[in-house]
Protein backbone atom coordinates (compact mmCIF):
# COMPACT_ATOMS: atom_id res chain seq x y z
CA UNK A 1 0.00 0.00 0.00
CA UNK A 2 1.71 3.28 -1.09
CA UNK A 3 0.39 6.65 0.28
CA UNK A 4 -0.23 9.93 -1.24
CA UNK A 5 3.48 10.98 -0.22
CA UNK A 6 4.85 7.80 -2.11
CA UNK A 7 3.98 9.13 -5.45
CA UNK A 8 7.15 9.53 -7.57
CA UNK A 9 7.78 8.95 -11.72
CA UNK A 10 8.35 5.59 -12.32
CA UNK A 11 6.07 4.48 -9.06
CA UNK A 12 4.09 1.61 -10.75
CA UNK A 13 0.65 1.64 -9.38
CA UNK A 14 -3.08 -0.47 -9.95
CA UNK A 15 -5.77 1.80 -11.30
CA UNK A 16 -9.18 -0.66 -11.33
CA UNK A 17 -6.91 -3.35 -11.61
CA UNK A 18 -4.58 -2.74 -14.35
CA UNK A 19 -0.65 -1.87 -13.50
CA UNK A 20 -0.51 2.03 -14.24
CA UNK A 21 3.25 3.47 -14.42
CA UNK A 22 3.68 7.27 -13.50
CA UNK A 23 5.18 8.82 -16.15
CA UNK A 24 5.37 12.41 -14.96
CA UNK A 25 4.89 13.78 -11.23
CA UNK A 26 4.49 17.51 -9.47
CA UNK A 27 3.88 18.09 -5.72
CA UNK A 28 1.31 20.86 -5.49
CA UNK A 29 0.17 23.31 -2.48
CA UNK A 30 -0.95 26.56 -3.18
CA UNK A 31 -0.42 28.88 -0.66
CA UNK A 32 -2.11 27.95 2.89
CA UNK A 33 -4.15 25.12 0.76
CA UNK A 34 -3.54 21.46 1.08
CA UNK A 35 -1.40 19.34 -0.71
CA UNK A 36 -1.72 18.12 -4.11
CA UNK A 37 -0.15 15.35 -5.71
CA UNK A 38 -0.24 15.68 -9.69
CA UNK A 39 0.35 13.17 -11.91
CA UNK A 40 0.42 11.59 -15.36
CA UNK A 41 -0.01 8.15 -15.41
CA UNK A 42 0.41 5.46 -18.69
CA UNK A 43 -1.20 2.25 -18.50
CA UNK A 44 1.41 -0.34 -18.99
CA UNK A 45 -0.99 -3.04 -20.70
CA UNK A 46 -2.80 -0.19 -23.60
CA UNK A 47 -0.32 2.73 -23.47
CA UNK A 48 -2.99 5.25 -22.98
CA UNK A 49 -2.51 7.84 -20.51
CA UNK A 50 -4.53 9.87 -18.07
CA UNK A 51 -3.90 13.06 -15.91
CA UNK A 52 -5.09 12.54 -12.07
CA UNK A 53 -4.53 15.02 -9.19
CA UNK A 54 -4.35 13.02 -5.66
CA UNK A 55 -4.66 14.58 -2.23
CA UNK A 56 -3.31 13.36 1.16
CA UNK A 57 -4.53 10.80 2.78
CA UNK A 58 -5.53 8.44 -0.46
CA UNK A 59 -4.38 5.03 -0.71
CA UNK A 60 -2.92 3.13 -3.71
CA UNK A 61 -2.46 -0.38 -4.29
CA UNK A 62 0.84 -1.24 -5.85
CA UNK A 63 0.67 -3.32 -9.47
CA UNK A 64 0.20 -6.59 -9.12
CA UNK A 65 3.06 -6.95 -11.61
CA UNK A 66 5.73 -10.73 -11.36
CA UNK A 67 9.16 -9.71 -12.01
CA UNK A 68 11.42 -11.81 -13.80
CA UNK A 69 15.57 -11.36 -13.93
CA UNK A 70 16.72 -11.45 -17.22
CA UNK A 71 19.55 -10.47 -19.65
CA UNK A 72 18.68 -7.97 -22.67
CA UNK A 73 20.12 -9.45 -25.56
CA UNK A 74 19.57 -7.38 -29.10
CA UNK A 75 16.90 -4.87 -30.21
CA UNK A 76 14.82 -6.11 -34.13
CA UNK A 77 12.85 -3.75 -35.77
CA UNK A 78 10.74 -2.57 -33.05
CA UNK A 79 11.43 -5.49 -30.33
CA UNK A 80 13.29 -5.91 -27.64
CA UNK A 81 15.01 -9.46 -27.15
CA UNK A 82 15.70 -10.70 -23.52
CA UNK A 83 16.66 -13.65 -22.22
CA UNK A 84 15.74 -15.90 -19.35
CA UNK A 85 19.40 -17.00 -18.18
CA UNK A 86 17.55 -20.37 -16.01
CA UNK A 87 15.76 -21.55 -18.51
CA UNK A 88 17.51 -19.93 -21.66
CA UNK A 89 13.96 -18.93 -22.61
CA UNK A 90 13.81 -15.62 -25.12
CA UNK A 91 10.91 -12.80 -24.77
CA UNK A 92 10.33 -9.65 -26.74
CA UNK A 93 9.08 -6.46 -26.21
CA UNK A 94 7.72 -4.13 -27.98
CA UNK A 95 9.61 -0.61 -28.05
CA UNK A 96 6.63 1.71 -27.05
CA UNK A 97 6.74 -0.07 -23.56
CA UNK A 98 10.12 0.41 -22.96
CA UNK A 99 9.67 3.70 -21.50
CA UNK A 100 13.04 5.19 -20.46
CA UNK A 101 14.32 1.75 -19.87
CA UNK A 102 15.80 2.01 -23.58
CA UNK A 103 18.28 4.97 -22.57
CA UNK A 104 20.29 2.39 -20.73
CA UNK A 105 20.31 -0.92 -22.88
CA UNK A 106 23.35 -2.50 -23.16
CA UNK A 107 24.79 -5.95 -24.25
CA UNK A 108 24.31 -7.96 -21.23
CA UNK A 109 22.75 -5.89 -18.75
CA UNK A 110 21.02 -7.57 -16.16
CA UNK A 111 16.98 -6.67 -15.61
CA UNK A 112 13.93 -7.27 -13.94
CA UNK A 113 11.12 -8.47 -17.10
CA UNK A 114 7.54 -7.33 -15.91
CA UNK A 115 4.85 -9.94 -16.66
CA UNK A 116 1.49 -9.00 -15.94
CA UNK A 117 -1.13 -11.94 -16.52
CA UNK A 118 1.68 -13.86 -18.30
CA UNK A 119 2.49 -10.93 -20.69
CA UNK A 120 5.65 -9.04 -20.39
CA UNK A 121 5.18 -5.80 -20.81
CA UNK A 122 7.85 -3.90 -19.79
CA UNK A 123 11.42 -3.54 -17.91
CA UNK A 124 13.11 -2.35 -15.19
CA UNK A 125 16.66 -1.30 -15.37
CA UNK A 126 18.82 -1.41 -12.34
CA UNK A 127 19.17 2.16 -10.55
CA UNK A 128 22.56 2.93 -11.59
CA UNK A 129 23.77 1.98 -14.79
CA UNK A 130 27.27 2.25 -16.33
CA UNK A 131 27.53 4.01 -19.90
CA UNK A 132 30.22 4.98 -22.00
CA UNK A 133 30.48 8.58 -23.32
CA UNK A 134 30.67 7.93 -27.37
CA UNK A 135 30.33 11.87 -28.39
CA UNK A 136 31.07 15.37 -26.66
CA UNK A 137 33.27 18.19 -26.84
CA UNK A 138 36.14 18.83 -25.19
CA UNK A 139 36.41 20.99 -22.03
CA UNK A 140 37.61 24.43 -23.07
CA UNK A 141 40.64 25.04 -20.75
CA UNK A 142 40.99 27.41 -17.79
CA UNK A 143 37.18 27.13 -17.50
CA UNK A 144 37.20 26.72 -13.45
CA UNK A 145 34.05 27.76 -12.85
CA UNK A 146 32.93 24.24 -12.40
CA UNK A 147 29.32 25.58 -12.80
CA UNK A 148 28.71 24.32 -16.46
CA UNK A 149 27.11 21.59 -18.28
CA UNK A 150 27.45 20.54 -21.75
CA UNK A 151 25.68 18.07 -23.70
CA UNK A 152 26.75 13.63 -23.95
CA UNK A 153 25.59 11.44 -26.39
CA UNK A 154 26.44 7.61 -24.69
CA UNK A 155 26.81 4.51 -26.40
CA UNK A 156 22.83 3.92 -26.12
CA UNK A 157 22.01 6.82 -28.53
CA UNK A 158 21.02 8.61 -24.83
CA UNK A 159 21.93 12.26 -24.44
CA UNK A 160 22.44 14.11 -21.49
CA UNK A 161 23.99 16.74 -19.31
CA UNK A 162 27.28 15.68 -17.80
CA UNK A 163 30.28 18.09 -16.50
CA UNK A 164 32.38 20.04 -18.47
CA UNK A 165 35.54 17.76 -17.44
CA UNK A 166 33.99 14.47 -18.94
CA UNK A 167 36.16 13.25 -21.96
CA UNK A 168 34.72 11.24 -24.95
CA UNK A 169 35.78 7.27 -24.31
CA UNK A 170 34.82 8.35 -20.53
CA UNK A 171 32.62 5.32 -18.78
CA UNK A 172 30.15 7.67 -16.40
CA UNK A 173 27.37 5.92 -13.57
CA UNK A 174 23.79 7.19 -14.67
CA UNK A 175 20.80 7.08 -12.36
CA UNK A 176 18.08 5.77 -14.13
CA UNK A 177 15.59 6.68 -11.93
CA UNK A 178 16.17 10.66 -12.73
CA UNK A 179 18.04 9.83 -16.22
CA UNK A 180 20.91 12.06 -14.97
CA UNK A 181 24.61 11.79 -14.67
CA UNK A 182 25.56 10.46 -11.42
CA UNK A 183 29.51 10.11 -11.20
CA UNK A 184 32.58 9.33 -13.40
CA UNK A 185 33.78 6.05 -13.20
CA UNK A 186 37.43 6.16 -12.45
CA UNK A 187 40.15 3.80 -13.96
CA UNK B 1 37.86 18.22 -10.41
CA UNK B 2 36.09 18.32 -7.51
CA UNK B 3 33.92 14.94 -7.43
CA UNK B 4 30.33 16.38 -5.78
CA UNK B 5 29.36 17.83 -8.75
CA UNK B 6 26.01 18.57 -7.79
CA UNK B 7 27.18 20.80 -5.12
CA UNK B 8 30.18 22.30 -7.48
CA UNK B 9 27.77 22.68 -10.20
CA UNK B 10 26.08 25.26 -8.44
CA UNK B 11 28.68 27.63 -7.57
CA UNK B 12 27.04 30.14 -9.80
CA UNK B 13 23.95 30.04 -8.38
CA UNK B 14 24.70 30.26 -4.72
CA UNK B 15 27.14 32.94 -5.78
CA UNK B 16 24.30 34.83 -7.35
CA UNK B 17 22.03 34.23 -4.26
CA UNK B 18 24.51 35.46 -1.84
CA UNK B 19 24.50 38.76 -3.67
CA UNK B 20 20.56 38.91 -3.97
CA UNK B 21 20.59 38.53 -0.11
CA UNK B 22 22.90 41.14 0.12
CA UNK B 23 20.74 43.36 -1.78
CA UNK B 24 17.59 42.50 0.52
CA UNK B 25 19.23 43.38 3.57
CA UNK B 26 20.47 46.46 2.22
CA UNK B 27 16.60 47.57 1.25
CA UNK B 28 15.58 46.87 4.34
CA UNK B 29 18.36 48.62 6.26
CA UNK B 30 17.67 51.56 4.08
CA UNK B 31 13.96 51.56 4.93
CA UNK B 32 14.17 51.45 8.71
CA UNK B 33 14.09 47.97 9.00
CA UNK B 34 15.36 45.86 12.25
CA UNK B 35 16.69 42.00 11.43
CA UNK B 36 15.84 40.26 13.83
CA UNK B 37 16.38 36.34 14.87
CA UNK B 38 13.57 34.86 16.84
CA UNK B 39 14.05 30.52 18.01
CA UNK B 40 13.84 28.61 15.39
CA UNK B 41 12.26 25.39 17.68
CA UNK B 42 8.98 26.94 19.50
CA UNK B 43 6.00 25.10 21.35
CA UNK B 44 3.19 26.10 19.78
CA UNK B 45 3.22 26.61 16.15
CA UNK B 46 0.03 28.54 14.71
CA UNK B 47 -2.69 25.86 13.81
CA UNK B 48 -3.33 25.86 10.12
CA UNK B 49 -5.15 23.24 8.54
CA UNK B 50 -2.72 22.18 6.02
CA UNK B 51 0.81 23.20 7.30
CA UNK B 52 2.05 20.48 9.46
CA UNK B 53 5.24 21.24 11.76
CA UNK B 54 8.03 19.17 12.38
CA UNK B 55 8.25 17.63 15.93
CA UNK B 56 11.95 18.05 17.61
CA UNK B 57 12.60 17.56 21.38
CA UNK B 58 8.73 17.91 22.83
CA UNK B 59 8.72 20.98 20.42
CA UNK B 60 8.25 22.15 17.20
CA UNK B 61 10.17 23.63 14.60
CA UNK B 62 9.03 26.36 13.21
CA UNK B 63 6.43 26.48 9.70
CA UNK B 64 7.07 30.26 9.91
CA UNK B 65 8.58 32.79 12.40
CA UNK B 66 5.26 34.51 12.53
CA UNK B 67 4.52 34.47 16.08
CA UNK B 68 7.64 35.34 17.89
CA UNK B 69 7.80 38.14 15.23
CA UNK B 70 4.17 39.86 15.79
CA UNK B 71 5.17 39.35 19.61
CA UNK B 72 7.62 41.87 18.41
CA UNK B 73 5.49 44.04 16.82
CA UNK B 74 3.13 44.13 20.10
CA UNK B 75 6.45 44.95 22.04
CA UNK B 76 6.87 48.35 20.57
CA UNK B 77 9.04 47.48 17.36
CA UNK B 78 7.38 48.87 14.83
CA UNK B 79 9.66 47.66 11.36
CA UNK B 80 11.36 44.21 11.24
CA UNK B 81 12.53 42.10 9.35
CA UNK B 82 13.85 38.16 9.59
CA UNK B 83 15.56 36.25 7.28
CA UNK B 84 15.65 32.34 8.71
CA UNK B 85 15.10 28.75 8.03
CA UNK B 86 11.68 27.34 8.34
CA UNK B 87 10.80 23.35 7.85
CA UNK B 88 6.77 21.97 7.06
CA UNK B 89 6.36 18.14 6.61
CA UNK B 90 5.79 16.80 3.90
CA UNK B 91 6.35 19.68 1.53
CA UNK B 92 8.86 18.27 -1.36
CA UNK B 93 8.77 18.75 -5.01
CA UNK B 94 10.82 20.91 -7.63
CA UNK B 95 9.31 24.22 -5.94
CA UNK B 96 9.25 22.83 -2.10
CA UNK B 97 11.60 21.63 0.09
CA UNK B 98 10.75 20.59 3.32
CA UNK B 99 13.56 23.25 5.04
CA UNK B 100 13.79 26.04 3.18
CA UNK B 101 14.81 29.62 3.52
CA UNK B 102 11.76 32.03 4.53
CA UNK B 103 11.74 36.29 4.14
CA UNK B 104 9.58 37.78 6.38
CA UNK B 105 8.72 41.15 7.54
CA UNK B 106 6.52 43.51 9.46
CA UNK B 107 5.33 47.03 9.61
CA UNK B 108 3.32 48.67 12.07
CA UNK B 109 0.63 51.62 10.59
CA UNK B 110 1.05 49.54 7.10
CA UNK B 111 -1.93 47.55 5.46
CA UNK B 112 -1.98 44.95 2.76
CA UNK B 113 -1.52 47.71 -0.21
CA UNK B 114 1.45 49.05 1.50
CA UNK B 115 3.42 45.80 1.51
CA UNK B 116 2.14 45.64 -2.23
CA UNK B 117 4.12 48.43 -2.75
CA UNK B 118 6.68 47.73 -0.72
CA UNK B 119 7.12 44.15 -2.15
CA UNK B 120 7.40 45.42 -5.62
CA UNK B 121 10.19 47.75 -4.60
CA UNK B 122 11.89 44.93 -2.66
CA UNK B 123 12.14 42.48 -5.81
CA UNK B 124 13.17 45.23 -7.88
CA UNK B 125 16.20 45.93 -6.06
CA UNK B 126 16.89 42.51 -5.46
CA UNK B 127 16.54 41.66 -10.12
CA UNK B 128 18.85 44.98 -10.64
CA UNK B 129 17.78 44.33 -14.15
CA UNK B 130 13.91 46.06 -15.40
CA UNK B 131 13.08 42.37 -16.93
CA UNK B 132 13.63 38.57 -16.09
CA UNK B 133 13.76 35.75 -18.54
CA UNK B 134 12.38 32.72 -16.57
CA UNK B 135 11.14 29.21 -18.20
CA UNK B 136 11.11 31.20 -21.45
CA UNK B 137 9.26 34.04 -20.48
CA UNK B 138 9.78 37.70 -20.51
CA UNK B 139 8.85 38.84 -16.67
CA UNK B 140 8.49 43.15 -17.10
CA UNK B 141 9.42 44.26 -13.85
CA UNK B 142 9.09 47.70 -14.70
CA UNK B 143 5.36 47.57 -16.31
CA UNK B 144 2.69 48.39 -13.39
CA UNK B 145 2.46 45.14 -11.86
CA UNK B 146 -0.82 43.15 -12.25
CA UNK B 147 -3.50 42.99 -9.03
CA UNK B 148 -6.28 40.78 -9.58
CA UNK B 149 -8.68 39.33 -6.91
CA UNK B 150 -9.54 36.08 -6.25
CA UNK B 151 -13.01 36.59 -7.24
CA UNK B 152 -11.77 38.21 -10.43
CA UNK B 153 -9.23 34.86 -11.12
CA UNK B 154 -11.92 32.77 -10.59
CA UNK B 155 -14.20 34.59 -13.21
CA UNK B 156 -12.02 34.86 -15.39
CA UNK B 157 -9.59 31.78 -15.92
CA UNK B 158 -11.41 29.24 -12.85
CA UNK B 159 -14.27 28.42 -14.79
CA UNK B 160 -16.28 28.40 -11.56
CA UNK B 161 -17.11 31.41 -8.86
CA UNK B 162 -15.32 31.45 -5.73
CA UNK B 163 -18.72 30.06 -3.76
CA UNK B 164 -19.17 27.09 -6.04
CA UNK B 165 -15.51 25.71 -5.77
CA UNK B 166 -15.48 26.46 -2.13
CA UNK B 167 -18.77 24.15 -1.74
CA UNK B 168 -17.51 21.67 -4.11
CA UNK B 169 -14.29 21.61 -2.15
CA UNK B 170 -12.12 22.18 -5.27
CA UNK B 171 -10.56 25.76 -4.50
CA UNK B 172 -7.25 24.42 -4.28
CA UNK B 173 -7.71 22.16 -7.63
CA UNK B 174 -8.44 25.31 -9.47
CA UNK B 175 -5.95 27.44 -8.11
CA UNK B 176 -3.24 24.78 -9.36
CA UNK B 177 -4.77 23.57 -12.13
CA UNK B 178 -6.16 26.63 -13.92
CA UNK B 179 -5.09 29.43 -12.15
CA UNK B 180 -1.81 30.05 -10.93
CA UNK B 181 -0.03 28.87 -14.66
CA UNK B 182 -1.82 31.97 -15.84
CA UNK B 183 -0.08 34.37 -13.18
CA UNK B 184 2.73 36.68 -13.55
CA UNK B 185 3.15 35.80 -16.89
CA UNK B 186 4.32 38.98 -18.60
CA UNK B 187 4.59 40.77 -15.24
CA UNK B 188 4.43 40.75 -11.66
CA UNK B 189 0.44 39.85 -9.97
CA UNK B 190 -0.86 40.46 -6.84
CA UNK B 191 -3.94 38.33 -6.51
CA UNK B 192 -5.45 39.40 -3.35
CA UNK B 193 -8.73 39.59 -1.35
CA UNK B 194 -9.25 35.71 -0.06
CA UNK B 195 -12.09 33.85 1.34
CA UNK B 196 -11.75 34.49 4.89
CA UNK B 197 -11.58 30.18 5.58
CA UNK B 198 -7.98 30.62 3.52
CA UNK B 199 -6.71 33.52 5.86
CA UNK B 200 -6.63 32.60 9.61
CA UNK B 201 -4.42 35.38 10.64
CA UNK B 202 -5.83 38.14 8.39
CA UNK B 203 -8.16 40.79 9.37
CA UNK B 204 -11.63 40.95 6.92
CA UNK B 205 -11.80 43.64 4.41
CA UNK B 206 -12.90 46.97 6.26
CA UNK B 207 -16.33 47.34 3.98
CA UNK B 208 -16.30 43.67 3.01
CA UNK B 209 -16.44 41.10 5.09
CA UNK B 210 -17.03 38.44 2.93
CA UNK B 211 -13.60 38.37 2.38
CA UNK B 212 -9.88 38.89 4.45
CA UNK B 213 -7.28 41.28 3.33
CA UNK B 214 -4.75 38.44 2.34
CA UNK B 215 -2.23 39.01 -0.79
CA UNK B 216 -0.19 36.20 -2.65
CA UNK B 217 2.65 37.13 -5.25
CA UNK B 218 2.81 35.09 -8.25
CA UNK B 219 6.02 35.91 -11.31
CA UNK B 220 5.99 33.19 -13.90
CA UNK B 221 3.42 31.40 -12.41
CA UNK B 222 5.53 30.59 -9.02
CA UNK B 223 3.81 31.77 -5.87
CA UNK B 224 6.31 34.00 -4.06
CA UNK B 225 4.77 35.57 -1.35
CA UNK B 226 1.93 35.48 0.72
CA UNK B 227 0.52 38.66 2.82
CA UNK B 228 -2.02 39.99 5.48
CA UNK B 229 -3.30 43.29 7.12
CA UNK B 230 -2.79 41.20 10.44
CA UNK B 231 -5.85 40.42 12.38
CA UNK B 232 -5.25 41.69 15.55
CA UNK B 233 -8.82 40.96 17.48
CA UNK B 234 -7.65 38.27 20.58
CA UNK B 235 -10.65 36.93 20.57
CA UNK B 236 -11.63 36.76 17.17
CA UNK B 237 -7.85 34.98 16.62
CA UNK B 238 -8.81 32.13 18.71
CA UNK B 239 -12.18 30.95 17.91
CA UNK B 240 -9.86 31.15 14.36
CA UNK B 241 -7.49 28.70 15.99
CA UNK B 242 -9.89 26.99 17.61
CA UNK B 243 -11.67 26.00 13.94
CA UNK B 244 -8.35 25.59 12.26
CA UNK B 245 -7.47 22.90 15.43
CA UNK B 246 -10.87 21.24 14.53
CA UNK B 247 -10.26 21.09 10.39
CA UNK B 248 -6.72 19.61 11.65
CA UNK B 249 -8.53 16.87 13.59
CA UNK B 250 -10.98 16.06 10.83
CA UNK B 251 -8.31 15.41 9.12
CA UNK B 252 -6.72 13.40 11.37
CA UNK B 253 -3.64 15.62 11.92
CA UNK B 254 -1.83 16.06 15.33
CA UNK B 255 -3.35 19.36 17.70
CA UNK B 256 -0.67 21.60 18.92
CA UNK B 257 -0.57 23.34 22.39
CA UNK B 258 -2.60 26.99 22.02
CA UNK B 259 -0.17 30.04 21.38
CA UNK B 260 -1.32 31.47 24.57
CA UNK B 261 1.65 33.66 25.14
CA UNK B 262 0.64 34.89 21.27
CA UNK B 263 -2.72 35.58 21.80
CA UNK B 264 -2.27 37.58 24.83
CA UNK B 265 0.27 39.96 23.38
CA UNK B 266 -1.83 40.02 20.51
CA UNK B 267 -4.02 42.64 22.52
CA UNK B 268 -1.21 45.35 22.51
CA UNK B 269 -0.05 44.87 19.10
CA UNK B 270 -0.50 47.66 16.99
CA UNK B 271 -2.73 47.81 13.06
CA UNK B 272 0.19 45.92 10.89
CA UNK B 273 0.90 43.90 8.12
CA UNK B 274 3.16 41.55 7.72
CA UNK B 275 4.59 39.44 4.28
CA UNK B 276 6.19 35.60 4.11
CA UNK B 277 8.02 35.29 1.02
CA UNK B 278 10.19 32.44 -0.27
CA UNK B 279 13.76 33.38 -0.43
CA UNK B 280 14.86 30.00 -2.45
CA UNK B 281 11.59 30.72 -4.97
CA UNK B 282 12.77 34.07 -5.66
CA UNK B 283 16.22 33.38 -6.64
CA UNK B 284 14.74 30.31 -8.51
CA UNK B 285 12.96 33.23 -10.89
CA UNK B 286 15.55 35.54 -10.93
CA UNK B 287 18.19 32.61 -12.07
CA UNK B 288 15.59 31.05 -14.28
CA UNK B 289 16.60 27.96 -12.06
CA UNK B 290 14.03 24.80 -12.86
CA UNK B 291 14.01 23.63 -9.83
CA UNK B 292 14.39 24.51 -6.04
CA UNK B 293 17.92 22.17 -5.85
CA UNK B 294 19.17 24.51 -8.17
CA UNK B 295 19.64 27.19 -5.76
CA UNK B 296 20.32 25.93 -2.44
CA UNK B 297 23.89 23.98 -1.48
CA UNK B 298 22.18 20.51 -0.12
CA UNK B 299 18.50 18.93 -0.32
CA UNK B 300 17.72 16.70 2.22
CA UNK B 301 18.43 13.76 0.68
CA UNK B 302 21.85 15.05 -0.31
CA UNK B 303 22.84 15.11 3.29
Amino acid sequence: MYSAADLRKGLKIAIDNEPYIITAFDFAKPGKGQALYRTKLKNMITGSTLDRTYRSGETFEPANLEDRKMQYLYKEDDHYCFMDNDTFEQIHINEAAMGDAKNYLIDNLAVDVLIFRDKAIGVDVPNFVNLRVTQTDPWVKGDTSGSDSKPATLETGYVLRVPPFIEEGELITIDTRTGEYSTRVKG
Amino acid sequence: MPGNWPLSKRRRALTERGAIFNKIRAFFQEKGYLEVETPFRIPAPAPETHIDAIASAGWFLQTSPELCMKRMLAAGYRRIFQICRCWREGERGVRHLSEFTMLEWYRAGADYFDLMDETEALVKAAAVVPRIRYRGLDIELDLPWERITVAEAFRLYGGSTVSEALAAGTFDEIMVERIEPRLGLTRPTFIYDYPPCCAALARLKKGDATVAERFELYIGGLEIANAFSELIDPEEQRTRFEAAAAERASYGKDAYPVPEKFLAALAEMPEAAGIALGLDRLVMVLLDAECIDDVVAFTTEEL
